[in-house]
């Protein structure tokens, strides 16, 4: 039968966790329909990561060259078109991550193979591949097919499939090849990675934080939301827009883009529940949720939930502690 | 340094309740409000920024209807110089189709520069801009934080995950989707936007940009929209805010939080 491709994310040595939930996918997909599961890998010499794929799947393809080592879009685009006019895998899988955004839409262009993006469940129906989507920042669900094609590019969202603790190891061989030599010039050049995390204040390990989003409305807003955290023990955090609009400094902010957080309580006053955002918190004990909007997809994954204006339950809490 | 910048009005969806049309396959519009994709903005401020500092012009670009003409007059007022819309007219639109539209307007432009969102707070695809630069044939790179450009060539930041980021040197002309708190988006007025009225806004139809036929066929289906089940999530906690309090409190000291 036909063939998934999975296009292994990694960095600086390590496999991005995208990679594990795209395997764990395609081999539940590769044994229900019979099809074979390929991973392929573009990296530096000698990565140390291949076995950890090998186990998931039944082949690796290893295109192993030390301009590999670190992601290039130009690069990438250009193997991957020629492995897939090469072999026409059914379906490819890509990260819906930062780099997976620069390489899915160019690669399929390139192939012509129709695209998805941001997809948390794939089906195949008939021989065709659905995928399901949340638009409207989740409020709404899309299931979507494609023009006829013999390939198609999906690319998956973080977090959508979670691989079981113990798996069943496939040992899929690995075949090792060399970048092909007429590659056309690249125009982007790699520098350096720096860290934008760092600051005075940890949220990583506080057992309480009170979290505020785009909810919070103005700036001014922000102080008294953290004296009411400093008041409950707690250390303040946030969504990105606040981050963005240059009201707190990025080390509070909690998401992919920023810190993964596990308090024993997060209590999320404003906030929607963006993927981006909700891929920070799945390490928290409890989460509870304060929002207008009784329909805020943040509902769907916080253990409570409280439908109310934020700063009234903001200013009964102060009032509580100051009786208590 | 000439710009391009690609923008999209999208509906303000928060605190509103979504309802499937009877199409099955969108939500019902009418009583929406619509604002300009946030991405969208803080690309525009970008180009406006880097028109300042380096001159040159800013050209923005929407594939849509007339009242999407807004988000146009909206960028001109922020100090945009020209505006175009394409009017797609009955064409069912996907964000392969909405590329290739784009692409083929574009090609006959002038440019060292395109911006596009990240991605449109609606559909969310992220796809539009990295689509363009590939038929455009132009250097890309996605979820940019940062620009600076020297001769034919610009400094980038790169927004990775975990507070990473990848700083590189792309070629120009490029294509860069922008990331939102790159800048700080400029206040526009009412007045500001009557101001533009007078800059050149040109409508030019989809039929008449010289698209074959076969090059308007959209690549995705949308089967069916659907509301996500109601029986998962969060216990309520009801009451009014000192009930709530109260029981937040408890919840707290259940989990053992010291309060
Ligand atoms: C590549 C990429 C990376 C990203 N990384 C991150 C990340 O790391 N972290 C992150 O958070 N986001 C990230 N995002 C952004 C993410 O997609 C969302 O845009 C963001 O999380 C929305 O933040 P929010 O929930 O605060 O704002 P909104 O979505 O605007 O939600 C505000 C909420 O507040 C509610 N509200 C308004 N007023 C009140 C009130 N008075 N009382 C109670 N409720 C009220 C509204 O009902 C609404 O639900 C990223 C996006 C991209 C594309
Ligand atoms: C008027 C109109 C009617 C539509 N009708 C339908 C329909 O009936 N059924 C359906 O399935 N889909 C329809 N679509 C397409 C759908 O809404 C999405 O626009 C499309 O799938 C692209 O995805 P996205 O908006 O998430 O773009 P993304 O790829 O997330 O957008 C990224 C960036 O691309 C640029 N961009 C995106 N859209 C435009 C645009 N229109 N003009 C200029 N720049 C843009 C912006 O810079 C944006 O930040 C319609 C679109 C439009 C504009």
């Amino acid at each position: 039968m036909g063939e998934i491709l999975v296009v292994v994310e990694h960095r600086q040595g390590e496999v991005r966790d995208i990679t594990f939930e795209m395997l764990f996918k395609a081999g539940e997909l590769c044994k229900e329909f019979s099809h074979t599961l390929t991973a392929v890998v573009l990296g530096g010499k000698e990565e140390q990561f291949i076995d950890e794929v090998a186990k998931r799947s039944d082949n690796v393809i290893y295109y192993e060259d030390d301009r590999l080592k670190n992601f290039s879009a130009d690069l990438y685009k250009e193997v991957l078109n020629g492995l897939i006019e090469e072999t026409r895998p059914f379906i490819t899988l890509i990260g819906h991550s930062s780099w997976g955004m620069d390489l899915a839409p160019s690669l399929s262009i390139k192939t012509g193979y129709p695209l998805a993006t941001d997809c948390v469940d794939i089906l195949i129906e008939d021989g065709h591949p659905k995928v399901i989507r949340q638009i409207y920042s989740g409020k709404v669900f899309s299931k979507m097919s494609f023009k006829e094609s013999d390939g198609y590019i999906v690319t998956v969202r973080p977090g959508s499939f979670q691989p079981p603790e113990t798996i069943e190891e496939k040992n899929g061989g690995v075949i090792k090849k060399d970048l092909p030599g007429d590659l056309p010039e690249m125009r982007k050049k790699f520098i350096e990675f720096i860290d934008s995390g760092a600051g005075d204040v940890d949220i990583t390990q506080a057992d309480l934080l009170v979290s505020v989003g785009r909810g919070i409305g103005e700036a001014e807003n922000v102080q008294a939301m953290k004296e009411l955290a400093e008041r409950m023990g707690g250390v303040l955090a946030c969504s990105r827009p606040v981050v963005d609009k240059n009201w707190l400094p990025k080390y509070y902010q909690v998401g992919t883009s920023g810190k993964s957080v596990k308090p024993k309580v997060y209590l999320a006053f404003g906030i929607s529940g963006a993927f981006q955002h909700l891929a920070g918190i799945t390490g928290a004990g409890t989460v509870i949720a304060i929002n207008k909007d009784k329909k805020a997809p943040i509902f769907r994954v916080a253990d409570y939930g409280v439908v109310d204006d934020l700063f009234k339950v903001a200013d009964a809490l102060k009032e509580q502690l100051k009786e208590g | 340094m000439d710009i391009i910048i690609c923008v999209k009005r999208i509906p303000m969806t928060q605190e509103v309740d979504l309802e499937i049309d009877d199409s099955g396959k969108d939500i019902k519009k009418d009583a929406l409000a619509y604002v300009v994709n946030d991405w969208d903005n803080y690309a525009i401020e970008e180009s406006v920024i880097l028109k300042e500092k380096l001159g040159g012009t800013v050209t923005v670009i929407t594939v849509g209807d007339e009242d999407d003409e807004d988000v146009l007059r909206r960028a001109l007022a922020m100090g945009a110089d020209k505006a175009i819309r394409i009017e797609p007219g009955e064409l069912e639109l996907d964000g392969f189709l909405i590329s290739n539209i784009l692409a083929q307007v574009i090609k006959g432009l002038e440019y060292d520069l395109v911006l596009t969102g990240v991605q449109a707070d609606d559909d969310n695809f992220g796809m539009v801009g990295i689509m363009l630069a590939e038929k455009l044939g132009l250097a890309h790179s996605a979820v940019v934080t940062g620009f600076e450009a020297e001769g034919s060539e610009a400094t980038i930041n790169v927004e990775l995950e975990g507070g990473l980021d990848e700083v590189s040197k792309i070629k120009l002309p490029a294509l860069l989707s922008i990331q939102t708190g790159i800048n700080e988006p400029r206040y526009v007025s009412i007045m500001g936007i009557r101001k533009a009225g007078k800059k050149e806004l040109n409508v030019v139809k989809v039929e008449d940009i010289g698209l074959s036929d076969e090059e308007l066929v959209r690549q995705t289906i949308i089967e069916e929209y659907f509301l996500p089940p109601e029986t998962e999530g969060a216990e309520m906690i009801e009451g009014d805010p000192s009930n709530v309090a109260e029981a937040i409190l408890r919840i707290l000291k259940e989990k053992g939080v010291s309060v």
